[in-house]
């Protein structure tokens, strides 16, 4: 989508800038001139949202790292004191602790996005691809960090995931006491959380880079997922339609997360994780967070560890080869009959097993979280074969005539 | 198409069941084990919620002549006189603060020494660490610092999801404060002081600690145990959250400042996309 630069520096400085490093033309280029298909709905502004709880994650992420200590027996103390003592302290941790439930309730919106408009398919795969590694970085982040407050559920959630990893053949156990850093989750353990915690942000900022740079390269898709035929009549520029769209966005998707901060800041929370770590006492529930469970749900509907492992991890890795699972023609669901109601069906399978997951490893969950996993697998297994048995809708030539078209039948709604 | 039916069924069949077996068991559960708290009034529920200074101050006289005989309360002294506390008065919290006995030191001979407490000093521990509690108790009492937002019970489902929104009884953020009222409810039996009926297991380690009359109330407020146990449990939840007031009243003005910015951020984007067809 680029090619079509208009940046024409006038001003003297700015052009002997752009003789030595045009930034700025490129910036011009990707977030000004930038051609956006007309069509987009409001879920196209996710990837707004997405850069705002990044930047606020780090911003809020530093300002906190200024006060905490990460030290096994100062860790939950030091944060009493960021709630009680350090001004702001309270603002900062529960925007924080409440900004990684809506960074992941965004990004979970923008996966499904993604899902319903086919917008995995050639040529984004890359840009997919990209999305699932961000996803990954986005959950060790989220881990690492629910265990620096070294309350009762940051260790015992430590202790269960690391432990994990004793599943893999020969090395497991090795690799566990690796991970730890001694033969069970300690300060060490806490100390290297710390780190990774800090640097992965920035991981997934280069990242989201990229991104954005195969997002540019290929172009967005759309709600038809027809592909640019004529810039002029299909796209209009970034700013101001998509920069005052994302905005819009971006400041209602604000009244949701302030909501969380300021009146139910312990809602997604644990209560247990009130209670400073005890190693010699173990909850009766140890339950993630809630943008886990799903994948928990599935960890704990198979009897043999290694297995269960397998599938958790494969659950998440199987999303990497979308691209090549699904071999409809048709990018939309809005033109896939089939796949729209399968779509809808992998929606309630998910927030089912994310109910499961949430649940004590007892009958009736255990059966019901099996079913649901065999019907998460179920939905990747059956989508290249969906298109021999799916007659899908005929599909509009190009963005315009899809808008045309929307408009007409508002107004023959509107006649009637 | 009959694939893409049976399809369909199947998904919509398995679904189905699985929700059906998820919840058909929850009642069953519900009824062996101890009942669920009731929902009690509290000022600093809601989003416009405060806490109330009287009461605030008697649930403290109640923390400090029965709680913290066992239990720590691992706040600074000087908190009482914060705002949106129970704001006791400046000279009231030095004269409190000079009533302990706090350790300190080492001196420049080395030696550690006794003096009077201050303001900044955190409430004396009852006993030096966990283990003397246990040996003395039975068992270490919790500290008392952060034990009202460190309860909660079992909402289930449909019910957790309303305790987060504003609907008439939604926005349920207090299930602490009504774990400890219900637990220091729940010693129905005489015979057996330490039987709670909401206590997991029923056996709880703290034997009736507070009884009608046992604390004196100094400004009219009548001294039962149900007082006490709103009071000492509205002090609780001050103790854990002590920046609920500023949180509140700031969330309000965020929350009007948000909404009247997305009206026009709306109509700037509707100006802005007038004159394109999408």
């Amino acid at each position: 989508m680029h090619g079509l630069s208009t940046f024409e520096p006038k001003n003297g400085v700015v052009k002997w800038l752009e003789a030595r490093l045009p930034i700025l033309s490129f910036g011009y280029d990707s977030f000004v001139a930038y051609p956006t298909p007309k069509n987009l709905n409001y879920w196209w502004t996710f990837g707004a949202i997405l850069s705002f709880m990044l930047i606020a994650q780090i911003v809020t992420g530093v300002v906190l790292t200024m006060h905490y200590t990460p030290e096994a027996t100062m860790a939950f103390s030091s944060v009493e004191k960021i709630m009680r003592d350090v001004n702001w302290g309270w603002l900062m941790r529960y925007a924080h602790a409440n900004g990684a439930s809506m960074f992941f309730l965004a990004v979970y919106i923008h996966m499904f996005r993604g899902l319903y408009y086919g917008s995995y398919k050639n040529p984004r795969e890359v840009l997919w691809i990209l999305g699932v590694i961000i996803f990954l970085l986005m959950m060790a982040t989220g881990f690492m960090g629910y265990v620096l407050p070294w309350g009762q559920m940051s260790f015992w959630g430590a202790t269960v995931i690391t432990n994990l990893f004793s599943a893999i053949p020969l090395v497991g156990d090795q690799v566990t006491v690796w991970l730890w850093g001694g033969y069970s989750v300690d300060n060490p353990t806490l100390n290297r959380f710390f780190a990774l915690h800090y640097l992965l942000p920035f991981a997934i900022a280069a990242v989201v880079g990229l991104h954005v740079w195969a997002l540019h390269v290929t172009g967005q898709n759309n709600p038809d997922g027809v592909d640019v035929q004529d810039i002029k009549k299909d796209c209009v520029p970034f700013t101001p339609h998509a920069t005052m769209k994302d905005g819009l966005g971006v400041t209602v998707f604000l009244l949701l997360y302030c909501w969380f901060i300021f009146f139910t800041p312990n809602y997604l929370g644990d209560a247990d994780n009130y209670i400073p770590a005890n190693p010699m006492k173990t909850p009766p529930h140890i339950v993630p967070e809630w943008y886990f469970l799903p994948f928990y749900a599935i960890l704990r509907s198979i009897p043999d560890k290694l297995m269960g492992v397998i599938a958790m991890f494969g659950a998440i890795a199987v999303l990497a080869f979308l691209p090549w699972l699904d071999t409809s023609k048709v990018r939309s669901a809005k033109y896939r009959p089939l796949y729209k109601k399968l779509f809808w069906g992998f929606v309630l399978v998910g927030i089912g097993l994310g109910y499961c997951g949430a649940m004590p490893a007892a009958e009736p969950y255990v059966t019901a979280s099996r079913i649901l996993s065999v019907l998460y697998f179920g939905f990747f297994a059956v989508l290249p074969i969906l298109p021999k048995f799916e007659r899908t809708l005929p599909v509009p030539a190009t963005i315009a005539e899809a808008v045309l078209a929307k408009s007409e039948s508002v107004k023959t709604a509107a006649a009637k | 198409m009959t694939f893409a039916k049976t399809l369909t069924k199947v998904i919509g069949a398995a679904t189905l069941l699985a929700g059906v077996v998820a919840l058909s068991n929850l009642t069953a559960r519900a009824e062996e084990e101890q009942p669920n708290p009731t929902r009690q009034q509290w000022t600093f529920a809601g989003a416009f919620g405060k806490y109330d200074k009287a009461q605030l101050q008697r649930g403290f006289k109640i923390y400090k002549e029965v709680c913290s005989n066992c239990h720590e309360l691992h706040i600074p002294i000087r908190t009482l006189a914060q705002p949106g506390g129970p704001e006791l008065s400046v000279d009231e919290v030095k004269a409190l603060a000079a009533s302990y006995t706090v350790k300190d030191g080492p001196n420049s001979s080395g030696e550690m020494f006794d003096r009077p407490g201050r303001p900044s000093d955190y409430f004396p521990a009852p006993f030096a660490n966990p283990e003397a509690a246990a040996a003395a108790l039975g068992s270490a009492p919790p500290d008392m610092s952060l034990l009202a937002k460190a309860r909660k019970y079992e909402r289930g489902f449909p019910a957790f999801v309303f305790d987060a929104l504003p609907v008439p009884g939604g926005m349920y953020q207090e299930l602490g404060p009504d774990y400890i009222y219900a637990i220091l409810h729940g010693y129905e039996k005489d015979e057996d002081p330490n039987w709670n009926a909401y206590f997991p297991g029923h056996k709880i380690a703290m034997a009736k600690p507070l009884t009608d009359g046992q604390v004196d109330y100094t400004d009219g407020t009548p001294a039962t145990l149900d007082q006490y146990a709103k009071d000492v449990a509205s002090f609780l939840y001050w103790a854990a959250e002590p920046t609920l007031e500023d949180r509140k009243s700031l969330g309000v003005k965020v929350m009007i400042f948000l909404l009247v910015l997305s009206c026009l951020m709306y109509f700037t984007k509707r100006t802005i996309w007038s004159d394109v067809a999408h």
